[in-house]
């Protein structure tokens, strides 16, 4: 091959990187292990984590330890559809282009707007591109946040913000929903885009339609953030007045991988079609007239409007996606519906336990479908602690991102959780609490 | 020559959605069964929350599923069946071993909130990578969050104005240049600042004349990749470096092309101040035909407190029993989140075991086989019967991708870079990039990787040659190419014109 070329040497070919500039060393990192020694130490790696199929977890918000059946990991293994590209050549890439045509089917369907893209990186990115989406939209300085939106959303908004030069206002809740007061106040014509989220981070299904009927006059564009998996039950953004749909998409089929990759989507009404981030897959016909997909619209997009594009958007999250369209296939119409009414059932059920243990409150009073949140009259931290020794993981502690709420704990019951892992979990957190105030009592009995 | 009337099999077999094939009544999933006493739905949620309708999922039963996806699997082209020379996409072959690792319980069932105590060995990975990438690049603060190099980039010009803003310096203009990849100006638009272009000299680097006369105080950033997208190693980077700092600008480094230098050369060493990866690139994450991907970036000493937050540290554990890794938020001069939790852990996974792999020695091996892959398909490509009709954009050694230039095999041959792609369809090999950079006409940019033995090289050379010669005989075969994939050339512009963006139901 040197010869070919024309050089004497590998090191000939890089004869155009000044001295000073090579790197005068061996890069400083271990040698190179045998394929079975790289096993042995991840697999080594992957044992210190305590995983939801080691421990009893009701850990939610956000991502939800629910069953991705055995045909996706099937599917998705396939060289065809793991190790592509981005569909640039679409004669050979039919299979990925269609499936993101269906895909975009399944999440207009879901979300009840006609327009979808082939998916982002994740819910609280999607939630910052529905930002960017207003700004290009109406250029008004303000976006409208409600505290329901997950956390990680609202910083996401904050952190792009300082990009384009918007402010954010958060808008708080009341008995663990948007304060239609405080969203009344907040939302005017210097308004951009108001966020509310579906259902929120409390688990509260909040009532859109009356929040809706508050922000709708302002012209403000009207965001959900939603959970596709329960919107198999709960009433879509599209049919209450909702300009724009994201969210998080990892309750589709995809693993929790420690927070990704899953996907995130993105839905709009048709007049934002134009101004959508990312990836869109349409239909046409070949030569002869064979039924076909392409990546169309691209004139949105970085490869060819560049510093006039309405995204920087390239790679996203296709593999995922497919995830996604295979679990709602796999569900399927009646499915769906049966999956969110079981969580249903057993959140309520689980509510309902917890609630009446002793020490432990109902953070809020609102309807809820797969998780909820209690309030504890002890330290919420050394009680989790506790459960973790026994092997229950009860939750996520509120306080970091809701100063309010100290003690507050976030339970998340998905259709992998049944009414005896509930008992246990009643069990073991009832007596965290009871042993937890125990040592509160003697504390307190001490004058400590 | 006409293939037009020969249909086959796979062509015959007209595309239906998943949705054209659902029959009422057929189901998948089987729930578990209730196990508790269920209370009225409508004391849970009521009426007017719920749904109408339910959605008009699919009704399809598990056999189905598996045959709709496989035949569509069998509608793609891939990696793992033949050669992918698509330049700046480092399409190298994604080993077997990662997804394994990747689906331990361990890591595929982690709880992203799960307390850090519990997630030690995702820490420790986290952290690990982060150093080894930090040596990579030469420099030492790594933020693993951004989710690919759009994404990467988005991080570091943010930080770019954050770090501006800090000193009280309100800078209005981002620096590109004109090969730059469109996700470049994109990015700078998101981030508030306008593009400014910087002009190509005639070997393909920076034009340091333009660079001077439009670098001045109102210059946040210079975003560049080295090697261009050109292929070609920036000789003057260390010159350009110092105009860039000179006036107080940042400059970024675009790590699309890291392939080609990695333990030779670290974008630290040469004056870039942010880097970015692309895991799914140089660190073998499988594409999966558009994700996901990942795309950490490195910075420099006086960028580090505005990382994305968290950040993952080790800290020694009180009483001697270890080192302890952590979540860090207290990071009070932070850009923030640019997504939910930890970034995309999976792709962490396979792109650590890849790095374990291959150790100092395999990466440095990587990087000059890459550049000697690429540079002897170059040499093969400029022989006669190609060069005449697809000469090289600039006639040097490149690095680890080259770019050709179809202006002569389009004036002499009549078939365009279009159609050269297309007609390589027809020969079970993916195009290389078309039409990229811009600033080359009728560009073809090639990059085999480190990957591809000698033979399959010798083989696209060959198919290249053929289809030229072909062109001669006859430009029209080319023109009406492919012949031979699942659905022929589509009608993009009808497409676009007349948007069907789902199926109807
Ligand atoms: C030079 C260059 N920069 C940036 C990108 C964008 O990277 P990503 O697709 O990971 O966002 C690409 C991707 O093709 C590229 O080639």
């Amino acid at each position: 091959m040197l010869a070919v070329i024309g050089v004497d040497c590998v090191e000939d070919l890089f004869a155009d990187i000044p001295d000073a500039l090579r790197l005068s060393r061996e890069l400083n990192l271990p040698a190179g292990m045998a394929e079975q020694d790289v096993y042995a130490k991840l697999r080594e790696l992957a044992e210190r984590n305590v995983s939801c199929e080691s421990e009893l977890s009701f850990l939610g918000g956000g991502m939800y330890d629910h069953y991705v059946p055995s045909l996706i990991d099937s599917i998705l293994s396939r060289s065809e559809f793991l190790t592509p590209y981005t569909p640039y050549q679409p004669e050979i890439s039919q299979g990925g282009l269609q499936v993101m045509f269906e895909y975009q089917t399944a999440i207009s369907e879901l979300t009840g707007l006609p327009v979808s893209n082939a998916s982002l990186y994740d819910g609280p990115s999607a939630v910052g591109a529905a930002a960017y989406l207003a700004k290009l939209a109406n250029g008004r300085p303000r976006l409208v946040v409600s505290a329901g939106l997950h956390p990680h959303a609202r910083e996401v908004l904050k952190t792009l913000s300082a990009g384009f030069a918007t402010e954010v206002v958060e808008v708080g809740l009341r008995d663990g929903v948007t304060d239609p007061d405080e969203l009344a106040a907040a939302v005017d014509e210097q308004t951009s885009a108001v966020f509310l989220a579906q259902p929120n981070f409390l688990g509260a299904v909040e009532d859109l339609e009356s929040l809706v009927a508050i922000a709708k006059p302002s012209g403000a564009l009207l965001v959900c953030s939603c959970d596709p998996l329960t919107l198999g039950l709960l009433k879509p953004p599209g049919e209450l007045g909702f300009d724009i749909a994201v969210g998080e998409g990892q309750t589709l089929g995809n693993r929790l991988d420690f927070g990704g990759p899953s996907f995130g989507f993105f839905a709009a009404s048709q007049e934002h079609l134009r101004r959508m981030p990312g990836r869109i897959v349409g239909e046409t016909t070949d030569v002869d007239g064979r039924r076909g997909f392409v990546l169309t619209l691209q004139t949105r997009e970085q490869h060819i409007r560049r510093e006039k594009a309405t995204s920087n958007i390239c790679t996203a999250q296709a593999l995922n996606a497919l995830a996604g369209v295979i679990y709602l296939s796999w569900l399927g119409r009646r499915g769906i519906v049966e999956l969110c009414e079981l969580m249903v059932q057993r959140t309520a059920y689980a509510r309902d336990r917890l609630t009446a243990l002793e020490g432990v409150t109902a953070l809020h009073s609102q309807p809820v479908v797969r998780e909820f949140a209690v309030v504890l009259d002890v330290p919420v931290e050394p009680v989790i602690e506790r459960c973790v020794a026994a092997g229950v993981n009860p939750g996520y502690p509120l306080g970091g991102d809701y100063p309010e709420y100290p003690n507050g704990l976030l339970v998340a019951i998905t259709e992998q959780r049944s009414r005896a892992d509930i008992d246990r979990l009643v069990d073991v957190l009832g007596a965290a609490v009871a042993q937890q105030a125990a040592i509160g009592a003697t504390a307190v009995g001490a004058g400590v | 020559m006409s293939l037009q009337g020969l249909e086959t099999a796979q062509q015959r077999d007209r595309a239906r959605t998943i949705f054209e094939k659902s029959k009422p009544g057929r189901r998948a999933f089987v729930g578990p069964a209730l196990d508790l006493e269920p209370r009225p739905l409508d004391d849970l949620i009521p009426a007017h929350l719920r749904r109408a309708q339910p959605a008009r999922l699919p009704e399809i039963a598990e056999p189905e599923i598996v045959r709709h996806y496989n035949r569509l699997s069998k509608r793609n082209f891939d990696l793992d069946t033949g050669f992918y020379p698509l330049g700046s996409c480092t399409m190298k072959h994604n080993p077997k071993l990662h997804e394994r690792v990747a689906g331990l319980p361990g890591n595929a069932r982690l709880h992203p909130l799960q307390a850090p105590a519990q997630a030690q060995g995702a820490l420790e990975l986290m952290f690990n990578l982060q150093e080894a990438l930090g040596e990579i690049a030469g420099l030492a603060h790594v933020s693993l969050q951004p989710s690919a190099g759009s994404h990467g980039e988005l991080a570091g010009v943010l930080l770019t104005r954050a770090y501006h803003e800090d000193r009280g310096e309100h800078r209005t203009k981002i620096l590109t240049p004109d090969t730059a990849h469109g996700t470049n100006p994109a990015t700078v638009t998101m981030a508030g600042y306008e593009v400014v272009k910087v002009a190509t000299n005639s070997d393909g680097g920076v034009d340091i004349d333009d660079l001077r006369s439009k670098a001045d105080e109102q210059v946040a950033c210079l975003m560049l990749t080295n090697p261009s997208t050109l292929g070609l190693f920036e000789v003057n980077i260390a010159e350009i470096a110092e105009i860039v700092h000179g006036v107080g600008g940042t400059l970024y480094y675009d790590g699309a092309n890291l392939n080609a230098i990695v333990g030779i050369s670290r974008p630290g060493d040469m004056g870039f101040d942010i880097v970015h990866y692309n895991l799914h690139k140089t660190f073998t994450q499988p594409h999966g035909g558009g994700g996901p991907g990942s795309g950490p970036i490195a910075v420099c000493d006086a960028l580090e407190p505005y990382l994305p937050r968290p950040q993952i540290v080790a800290r020694e554990s009180a009483g001697g029993g270890g080192t302890i890794f952590d979540l860090d938020y207290d990071r009070p001069k932070s850009i923030g989140r640019l997504r939910g939790f930890q970034g995309n852990y999976g792709v962490f996974v396979r792109a650590y075991a890849y790095i374990c792999s291959l150790g100092a020695a395999g990466l440095l091996e990587m990087s000059q086989t890459a550049v000697l892959n690429a540079n002897y398909l170059l040499a093969l490509l400029k022989r006669e019967g190609v060069a005449e009709y697809l000469p090289v954009a600039h006639d040097q050694l490149c690095m680890h991708e080259f770019v050709l230039c179809g202006t002569p095999m389009k004036r002499d041959l009549g078939i365009r870079t279009l159609d050269l792609a297309k007609r390589l369809l027809d020969h079970g090999v993916h195009p290389p990039t078309v039409y990229f950079p811009l600033l080359v006409d009728e560009a073809v940019l090639i990059e085999p990787t480190e990957t591809e033995t000698k033979e399959t090289l010798d083989d696209f050379a060959a198919i290249v040659a053929d289809v030229l010669r072909e062109a001669g005989e006859d430009p029209s075969v080319a023109l009406n190419a492919p012949y031979t994939t699942p659905v022929r050339r589509l009608d993009e512009a009808g497409a676009a014109k007349r948007p069907v963006i789902r199926q109807a139901m």
